[in-house]
């Protein structure tokens, strides 16, 4: 295991060491300490390295990770693992905002809560929140999948098109376009499979609901501008 | 004895004319508003008020086709470890496949690589065709992020941040549905046949601390090998050209409100932004102030139609320009030889700005497999390629008769106005004198 520690190391020379892992090398772990809140740690990862991060870390940890497994022993900044295209991220921690945005790939979760906007933009990837999130998350949702085992702010799922929201306990508000939907055993099934990666077993998919969108939006038409 | 009145011939309304009469009418009768292409139609302050003066006894001219008259730029030298290096300074801007077709995207690749300057990707992502044909590809990196990904980023040369363009500065876009065929929508990871938003913010960050800390991981991803470009429309041009400097950009993309767009309100087109001509210099003073100019390399757009405005640009202190609108006309947007399917549309070779529907009878801005047979991506690119290199020579033509023996070296004192607007836009003096708007003194 490669260690790096941001105290003393610069930045630049962990992500360009995760950048130069020979396909099929041996030593695929790293460890990182005294993040100290720095950003970009671990971005545009693209080998099935795995990452431990040894506290909080700044904005867009992870950032447009393609295959690693990357584990936050604290809280994460802005926009973790924003551009996702496969891999895995967890933050044991909470996670501020923007958590996942644009996402197309991979299992996001997040042990504590997440800020406003967690799932923005969402273009397939799965994001597990064991905590609530704020406000106007999932906005323009295209797809994927949002779990939340507590609550939801206003206007969750604005705008969405074909993301898949489910929350266990209150939503604030709904966004625009955004309704509540019938859980389906698919819906279940597929719930209880997320639920279970995100290691989230002392919950039952039924505990959830399900909201997706109303797809009244998705052509324009004057009479609906009163929801825009 | 009888009495009649002089005849007094009707007379139309200068505010309400007949345009706007038919906009209303139009407006009540369907109940949406107009949506359609291109920039501004409206005249406003442009280069044509500009006039280069040319040498006489106090400067000399260089020999036309004889002595050298350098046209070359590089862009990102302040951080990416691998600027690039253009043979021209008149590159071609953003457009998307999706608003363009695959053919139409590959002649752009391959003119612009046959005159040795770059192209540009749009909202959509970036094509293998696109890619292949583009010596040197910058990668747009917009709100929307759709096709946005880490392999194409480090396939790209240079890396474009999105901010605003010229034709909607601080507005999104919308692709309508008639364009989404099942290529575009598997781009953009949605159903085929909704009208596609882009949205007008960026949905991970917001001002320009966090444009900072975006850009340092854009850099991290791509091992600060790629030059990072900001673009922005012409709304603030000091303060954002500032910002985008402090942000960290290589470079910073000002794009005047005759820029085009694929599809936006008329409404948002016709009265949102400023005229290129007025914010090129109040770049060009942000990047002074700050002790960044040819440091940080600035590139205009909005309305460059020939070598004149390439030149008049570069002189009030741009380093390069880039095309779009041209660029289309060039491989056959608007082409006077489809006029009876033009106006089979309701419209006229030249005035034709539905490009979100898909009819081009060009096929140029379409998706339909038919129409986009029409555009011979070989030939096409040929056109851009003669066209960007008439307009080098052009450029050249005016810096050798000012003396210069690089684009570069052209400087505001080469020109003069025409108007009075003109002379305070582009802070030129009026023909004839030393003076204009807000120097002070006459």
């Amino acid at each position: 295991m490669r260690v790096f520690d941001l105290a003393t190391t610069p930045l630049r020379e962990l992500n360009s060491a995760l950048h130069t892992v020979a396909p099929g090398a041996n030593d695929t772990s790293f460890e990182v300490v005294n993040p100290r809140g720095s950003h970009s740690v671990a971005v545009g990862i693209d080998k099935p390295v795995t990452v431990e991060v040894k506290g909080s870390v700044g904005y867009y940890c992870a950032g447009m990770n393609d295959g690693g497994t990357i584990t936050v022993h604290g809280s994460a900044g802005p926009g973790v693992a924003e551009n996702m295209m496969s891999g895995t991220v967890v933050i044991e921690g909470d996670a501020s905002q923007y958590a996942g945005a644009t996402g197309r790939g991979g299992l996001l979760v997040i042990k504590g809560n997440a800020a406003s906007r967690c799932g923005i933009s969402m273009k397939g990837i799965d994001i597990v929140v064991h905590g609530s999130i704020g406000h106007m998350s999932a906005f323009m949702g295209q797809s994927g999948h949002l779990v939340v085992l507590g609550d939801a702010g206003d206007a969750l799922g604005d705008s969405l098109y074909e993301a898949k929201l489910f929350v266990r306990g209150t939503v604030k508000s709904l966004g625009a376009d955004c309704v509540q939907k019938e859980m389906k055993p698919k819906h279940l099934k597929l719930l209880a499979e997320l639920l279970e990666k995100a290691g989230a077993t002392d919950v039952k998919p039924e505990e959830f609901k399900r909201y997706g969108s109303a797809r009244k939006l998705y052509n324009f038409n004057i009479d609906n501008a009163d929801a825009y | 004895m009888s009495y009649h009145n002089p005849f007094t011939p009707p007379r139309k309304s200068a505010t309400f004319d007949d345009y706007t009469l038919a906009e209303i009418r139009r407006a009540a009768a369907t109940g949406i508003y107009d949506i359609r292409g291109a920039g501004t139609k409206r005249k406003v302050p442009h280069f044509d008020d500009l006039l280069f003066l040319g040498a006489s006894i106090s400067r000399y001219p260089l020999e036309g086709y004889r002595e050298k008259c350098d046209t070359t730029v590089t862009l990102g030298t302040r951080f990416a470890k691998k600027p690039i290096t253009l043979r021209t300074p008149i590159t071609i801007a953003g457009m998307s496949f999706g608003a363009l077709s695959g053919n139409a995207k590959e002649a752009l690749g391959r003119g612009a690589t046959l005159a040795g300057t770059s192209t540009t990707t749009g909202d959509g992502g970036m094509t293998d065709e696109e890619r292949g044909h583009s010596q040197t590809l910058v990668y747009q990196y917009l709100p929307s992020r759709y096709g946005m990904n880490p392999k194409d980023l480090r396939r790209a040369d240079a890396i474009e941040v999105v901010v605003g363009q010229g034709a909607k500065p601080g507005g999104g876009g919308m692709l309508l549905g008639q364009k989404i065929s099942d290529r575009v929508a598997n781009m953009r990871n949605l159903p085929k046949g909704i009208d596609q938003r882009s949205a007008c913010r960026h949905p991970d960050w917001t001002g320009p601390d966090d444009l900072e800390i975006k850009i340092l991981e854009l850099r991290e991803i791509t091992d600060w090998e790629k030059p990072i470009y900001i673009k922005v429309g012409g709304a603030r041009p000091y303060y954002d050209t500032a910002l985008a400097v402090k942000a960290g950009a290589d470079v910073v993309v000002l794009d005047g409100m005759q820029g085009g767009t694929a599809a936006t309100q008329d409404v948002f087109i016709e009265n949102v932004g400023m005229p290129t001509l007025a914010c090129i210099r109040p770049a060009v003073q942000a990047l002074q102030d700050l002790g960044m100019h040819r440091k940080v390399q600035l590139i205009v757009s909005g309305g460059i139609r020939s070598g004149a405005d390439v030149a008049k640009a570069l002189a009030l202190g741009a380093d390069a320009v880039a095309i779009g609108t041209a660029a289309l006309v060039a491989i056959g947007d608007n082409d006077p030889k489809w006029e009876s399917e033009y106006q089979a549309l309701g419209t006229t070779a030249g005035a034709y700005d539905d490009w979100h529907e898909g009819k081009d009878p060009a096929g140029i801005t379409t998706q339909d497999p038919e129409l986009a047979k029409r555009l011979d991506p070989v030939a096409a690119g040929r056109r851009l390629a003669n066209y960007l290199k008439v307009m080098t020579l052009e450029a050249q033509t005016i810096a050798r008769a000012c003396g210069k023996n690089h684009l570069h070296n052209l400087e505001p004192e080469d020109l003069c106005a025409l108007t009075l607007e003109a002379a305070a836009m582009a802070q030129i003096p009026l023909a004839g004198t030393g003076w204009y708007p807000g120097k002070g003194g006459f």
